[in-house]
């Protein structure tokens, strides 16, 4: 699915990390872990295509990203849904339009049944015709989760998913993206909440990467 | 170009629709199109003037015989005689009393006694497809009838001719400034917009969106607004251009400023040639800002 082979990045003359190898194999589910401004989101963002290696390889789906045009790499993130801390959504329109986005810029508008079915999945049917400024910082998590999803993609990545959001919406979040990996998405979660984490245990099998000292640490331990 | 015009309604709802681009856009295009509606008009009218001069002017000229009032009848025999057998001459008459009264009156006004005051008498030449010579014309008056001078036009002429046709390069430079203009306030419009649009641009990135539909979600919007901007501006100068005084009011000598016959349509173009500038503009800005914020 997702593989990274040596791979460095740079930034503003600095190396956030090097030497970091990774492969996300189809149905896993992964935590990334570390401490802040370790590179968790950057590592994420190399894995979408959103960033480019400064050294080493980065295969999406067994393609090299740093060959990959920028509407080519468009295409491949269809694939992959990402949900991120701040949730960004287009402000001036309704929440299920903004779910249904993947679909719209695709130009896949046959599936009403689908949106319907994910908005009573993530518990906002009552929330579907509210902008998203008007939604709670769960209601907006599980707003993002469900965008991610809508296209089915094959893996899914969430940089702090839980980040803004009270325990027992974060376990909602968990168990909705524990869901996805038994339907056999790949997930990788970025997250320094380890209760989070031990609240996956007993749930889904699932492996810590720990991002530190600018190499991946502890790879492959499981829980 | 069809199916951009056609559009695709969920696409267009991805871009918020309002801000201040869409007035500028809106107002730049319809004073250009203004503009460019005078500045059509002019080159019209520039153009008939110049064609007047070089055409029907070229065919004709004049011959003025200055002689004391006894000798008047005999010398002007005497030149229509020459003029008559001189190779290139159609037609040769000397003007009426009342239309040299005419031609005095603008500065003497009516009712001048033209028949008591010493004035030439004036002998319209007009030539035919081939025309005269008039080195030899002149050197057989010169011999036949002493007190005539002929006056070809073309000293005079020429420089109009000429200047009515720098007039009209003139009017066909203004619209190409004015077209330069709407796509520069149109990209500048459109580089704001993508620039205030930069988190929208984010979220339609993050969800696989091709820098393509982005784009177009942009020049849809600016297009149609600089279509009705234009249409506005169009109808405005067009009303304008029709309140301006008739050739028969103002005289000949502008042959009238506004449009005249078919001339009406040509108009109807610049709101379609405004579309289609700003579509290239707003689509070559689009894909450079976009390229510039991956």
């Amino acid at each position: 699915m997702i593989e990274l082979d040596n791979v460095a990045y740079s930034y503003g003359g600095g190396e956030l990390f090097s030497s970091v190898t990774l492969s996300l194999q189809p149905g896993s589910f992964h935590f990334l872990t570390g401490p802040s401004g370790a590179g968790k989101t950057t590592l994420l963002k190399l894995c979408y295509g959103e960033l480019k290696a400064t050294a080493g390889q980065v295969r999406l789906f067994d393609q090299d990203t740093r060959a990959l045009g920028r509407d080519q790499i468009a295409h491949l993130r269809r694939r992959v849904g990402v949900v991120h801390q701040d949730c960004q959504f287009l402000d001036h329109l309704p929440v299920a339009e903004n779910i249904a986005l993947p679909l719209t810029v695709s130009g896949r508008e046959d599936a009403p049944d689908d949106l319907n079915a994910l908005l009573g999945w993530v518990g906002l049917r009552g929330q579907a015709g509210q902008r998203p400024p008007e939604l709670s910082g769960g209601e907006r998590q599980r707003a993002a989760l469900a965008r991610a999803v809508i296209m089915s993609p094959d893996v899914i990545l969430a940089d702090e998913p839980t980040g803004n959001i009270d325990w027992d919406m974060s376990q909602r979040l968990l168990t909705l993206l524990i869901e996805l990996n038994r339907l056999g998405k790949t997930v990788l979660i970025a997250t320094h909440d380890l209760a989070l984490i031990r609240a996956a245990k007993s749930e889904v099998e699932s492996r810590v990467l720990r991002l530190k000292d600018r190499r991946i640490q502890a790879a492959g331990a499981h829980l | 170009m069809l199916s951009l015009l056609a559009g695709d309604p969920q696409a267009d709802r991805v871009v918020p629709p309002t801000g201040f681009t869409a007035r500028l856009t809106v107002l730049s295009a319809a004073a250009m199109a203004l503009l460019a509606v005078f500045a059509l008009a002019m080159s019209l009218a520039t153009g008939r003037l110049a064609d007047r001069w070089s055409e029907e002017l070229a065919r004709t000229s004049t011959l003025r015989i200055s002689a004391p009032a006894d000798q008047m009848r005999a010398q002007t025999e005497a030149a229509l005689e020459v003029l008559r057998t001189t190779p290139g001459v159609a037609e040769a008459r000397p003007l009426t009393a009342e239309e040299q009264r005419a031609l005095l009156e603008p500065w003497f006004g009516p009712d001048l006694p033209v028949e008591t005051l010493p004035i030439p008498q004036l002998i319209e030449i007009i030539e035919d497809g081939a025309g005269y010579d008039p080195a030899g014309l002149r050197a057989r008056l010169q011999a036949e009838v002493p007190g005539a001078l002929l006056d070809d036009h073309g000293r005079w002429r020429d420089p109009l001719v000429q200047a009515a046709g720098r007039l009209r390069l003139l009017a066909w430079v203004s619209m190409g400034l004015i077209a330069l203009t709407v796509a520069a306030m149109i990209t500048l419009a459109a580089n704001a917009a993508l620039a205030a649009n930069a988190q929208v641009i984010r979220v339609l990135r993050l969800v696989g969106a091709r820098d393509i539909y982005i784009a177009r979600a942009f020049v849809r919007r600016f297009t149609l607004r600089a279509l009705s901007g234009a249409t506005f501006g169009t109808l405005l100068g067009a009303l304008a251009v029709s309140a301006l005084p008739s050739s028969d009011v103002a005289g000949g000598f502008l042959t009238g400023l506004g449009f005249q016959g078919w001339h009406w349509l040509l108009p109807v173009a610049i709101p379609g040639i405004a579309a289609l500038v700003s579509f290239f503009a707003t689509r070559q800005a689009a894909l450079r800002s976009l390229k510039e914020q991956s």
